[in-house]
C-alpha cells in the first residue's frame, strides 16, 4: 500500500486509542504478523491469547516500539506512532519522534527487569525524575501512592533481590504506571511466576480495570484470568487474528476450528 | 650483606622508589580506567568515526610491546616536537597499553547486562545516553570488578618498565643498588618482595573491598 493512503492523524470521529494499520512484521523471508488490523478503543482491555510462535509478543513489542515494523502504521491516540509528517506523507519515525510518542506506552515483562542496583521506590520514581523532569519530592509521592495500589509500600526500600517474584511483578506494574501511560501493555506477566502467587498479581491488574480508566493490552496463558477482565479476546494464529471477540462469546462458543482446538488443548493442560 | 643489614643501610633509597611505584601506578590506574570507558563505549557506539578511533587505539596500544611503546613516547615523540619528562611519559605510556586491555572488559561487561535491562530502561523512555548512564553502567561495573583487579595487578608490575627511562621508581633503585654493591639477591629479592606486598596487600583487598559494595549497591550481600 502506498504510504499517501494513511492518514497522517486519524480524524476526530474514528480514533481509537490504539490502531494497527496493515501492519507487517517479518524476520527475513519468515513472516510473523501478516497484515495486521486492529483497534483497541478508550479504556478496552484487550487479551491476545494464541499457541506459541503465534506472534503475540510480537504485538506488543511493536507497539512499545522494541521491534521496528516492516510495513504499515501504528496509531496512538490518533497520531502516528512508527511514522512522522514529513512534506505531507508518514516516513519511517527518527529516535526522537518515537521516544516522544512512546512515553505514553508502558509495557510489564514476563520476568519484571525491575533495576536491581534500585530499591522498589528508586525503581519507581526513576522514569519520573530521570525522563519526566518531575522533582524528587512529586515522583516520591507519586511512586508512593502506586506502590500503596499495588500492595508493595512496606517493601519499598527493599531492593529486587530481596522480594518474590509476585513482589516484583507488582512493583515493576507500579513503575510502568508511575509514566502515567494512557496504554499498558502485560506481556506475560505471570508466567514467571510460582503458582501460589499469580493470584497477587492478576488482583492488581484486575483492581486496574476496575478502578481506572486505562487502555490494555495483554498477552497470557491464564485463560479464566483473562475470560474475567477482558472486553475482546484476540485469538491469534500464525500472524493473524483467526478470531475475535467479546470474552463469553470466543470461551462459549466459538467460530472457528483452530479456536477449539486451541482451547480445548489449553482446557486439557489445566 | 645479611639482609637486615642490607636494609638498614638502603631503606631510604627503597622506600623512595616505592613510593615512585606508587604514584606511577596510581596516576597510571587514572588514565587506564579513563582510557578504557571511552575506548569501551567508543565501540559500542552508533557513531562509525567514534567506533574507528576506539578500534584504532586498542589495536596500536594492546597489539604492541609496552617497552617499544614506552620507548616511542619518551624517545619518538620529542622528533615530533613533543618532550615529556620520563616521569609522566612513564605513566602516560602505562596507563595507555593497559587501558586498552582494559576496553574490552568495559565493552564485555557492558554486553552483559541482560536484554531485558536495556529493553526496561527503553519502556520508560530513557534516551541511549540516560539509560547507559543511569541502567546499564551501574551493573557493568560490577561485572568488571573482577578481572580489573587482575589488570591492576599487571598494571603495577608494568610500571617496572619505567625504570627502563630512569624513572626512579622501586626497580630502578633496586638497579641502582646492584650497580654499585652487587648485592643482586638482597637488591633484587627486596623488590619482589615489596612487589608482592603492594598487589597482594593493598590492590587486592581494595578490590575485594569495592566488590563487596557493589554487591551491596545491588542488594545481594
Amino acid at each position: 500500500m502506498d504510504m499517501s493512503a494513511y492518514p497522517l492523524e486519524l480524524p476526530a470521529d474514528d480514533r481509537p486509542m490504539v490502531r494497527f494499520m496493515n501492519v507487517v512484521k517479518s524476520y527475513g523471508r519468515l513472516v510473523v504478523l501478516d497484515q495486521l488490523n486492529l483497534d483497541i478503543a478508550e479504556g478496552e482491555m484487550v487479551t491476545v491469547i494464541g499457541p506459541s510462535g503465534s506472534g503475540k509478543t510480537t504485538v506488543l513489542r511493536m507497539l512499545m516500539t522494541l521491534e521496528t515494523i516492516n510495513g504499515g502504521v501504528i496509531y496512538i491516540d490518533g497520531k502516528p506512532l512508527t511514522h512522522m509528517e514529513r512534506n505531507g506523507v508518514l516516513v519511517p519515525a527518527d529516535e526522537r519522534h518515537i521516544r516522544k510518542m512512546r512515553a505514553s506506552i508502558g509495557m510489564c515483562f514476563q520476568h519484571f527487569n525491575l533495576f536491581p542496583h534500585m530499591t522498589a521506590l528508586q525503581n519507581c520514581m526513576e522514569g519520573p525524575v530521570q525522563v519526566l523532569g518531575l522533582s524528587k519530592a512529586e515522583a516520591r509521592a507519586r511512586s508512593e501512592e502506586l506502590l500503596t495500589l499495588v500492595g508493595m509500600i512496606d517493601k519499598k526500600d527493599q531492593h529486587p533481590s530481596r522480594l518474590s517474584g509476585g513482589q516484583q511483578q507488582r512493583v515493576a506494574i507500579a513503575r510502568a504506571l508511575a509514566m502515567r501511560p494512557k496504554v499498558m501493555l502485560f506481556d506475560e506477566v505471570t508466567s514467571a511466576l510460582d503458582p501460589e502467587v499469580i493470584g497477587e498479581v492478576t488482583n492488581v491488574i484486575r483492581k486496574l480495570v476496575a478502578e481506572h480508566n486505562l487502555t490494555m493490552l495483554m498477552v497470557t496463558h491464564q485463560m479464566g484470568f483473562a475470560r474475567d477482565i477482558s472486553d475482546r479476546i484476540c485469538f491469534f494464529y500464525r500472524g493473524k487474528i483467526e478470531e475475535q471477540g467479546p470474552p463469553a462469546a470466543l470461551f462459549g462458543n466459538p467460530q472457528k476450528e483452530r479456536t477449539k482446538q486451541f482451547l480445548s488443548a489449553v482446557k486439557e493442560a489445566d | 650483606m645479611p639482609i637486615w643489614e642490607f636494609l638498614q643501610t638502603y631503606w631510604p633509597l627503597l622506600l623512595n622508589g616505592t613510593l615512585i611505584t606508587c604514584a606511577q601506578f596510581l596516576l597510571a590506574s587514572v588514565i587506564a580506567i579513563a582510557c578504557a570507558l571511552a575506548a569501551g563505549l567508543g565501540k559500542l557506539s552508533g557513531n562509525w568515526l567514534i567506533r574507528g578511533a576506539a578500534v584504532i587505539y586498542i589495536e596500536i596500544f594492546r597489539g604492541t610491546s609496552l617497552l617499544v611503546q614506552l620507548y616511542w613516547i619518551f624517545f619518538v615523540l620529542p622528533l615530533f616536537g613533543l618532550t615529556l619528562p620520563s616521569f609522566i611519559a612513564g605513566f602516560l605510556s602505562v596507563g595507555l597499553n593497559v587501558g586498552s586491555y582494559g576496553a574490552e572488559i568495559v565493552r564485555g561487561a557492558i554486553q552483559s547486562v541482560p536484554k531485558g535491562q536495556w529493553e526496561a530502561g527503553y519502556a520508560i523512555s530513557m534516551s541511549p545516553a540516560k539509560r547507559m548512564r543511569r541502567i546499564i553502567l551501574p551493573q557493568a561495573l560490577a561485572l568488571m570488578l573482577p578481572p580489573w583487579g587482575n589488570l591492576l595487578i599487571e598494571l603495577l608490575k608494568g610500571t617496572a618498565l619505567v625504570s627502563l627511562i630512569s624513572v626512579a621508581d622501586l626497580m630502578f633503585q633496586a638497579k641502582q643498588i646492584n650497580a654499585s654493591t652487587f648485592l643482586s639477591a638482597q637488591a633484587f629479592g627486596t623488590a619482589l618482595v615489596v612487589y608482592y606486598i603492594l598487589a597482594r596487600f593493598l590492590i587486592t583487598p581494595f578490590m575485594r573491598w569495592l566488590e563487596r559494595s557493589m554487591a551491596r549497591r545491588l542488594g545481594r550481600a
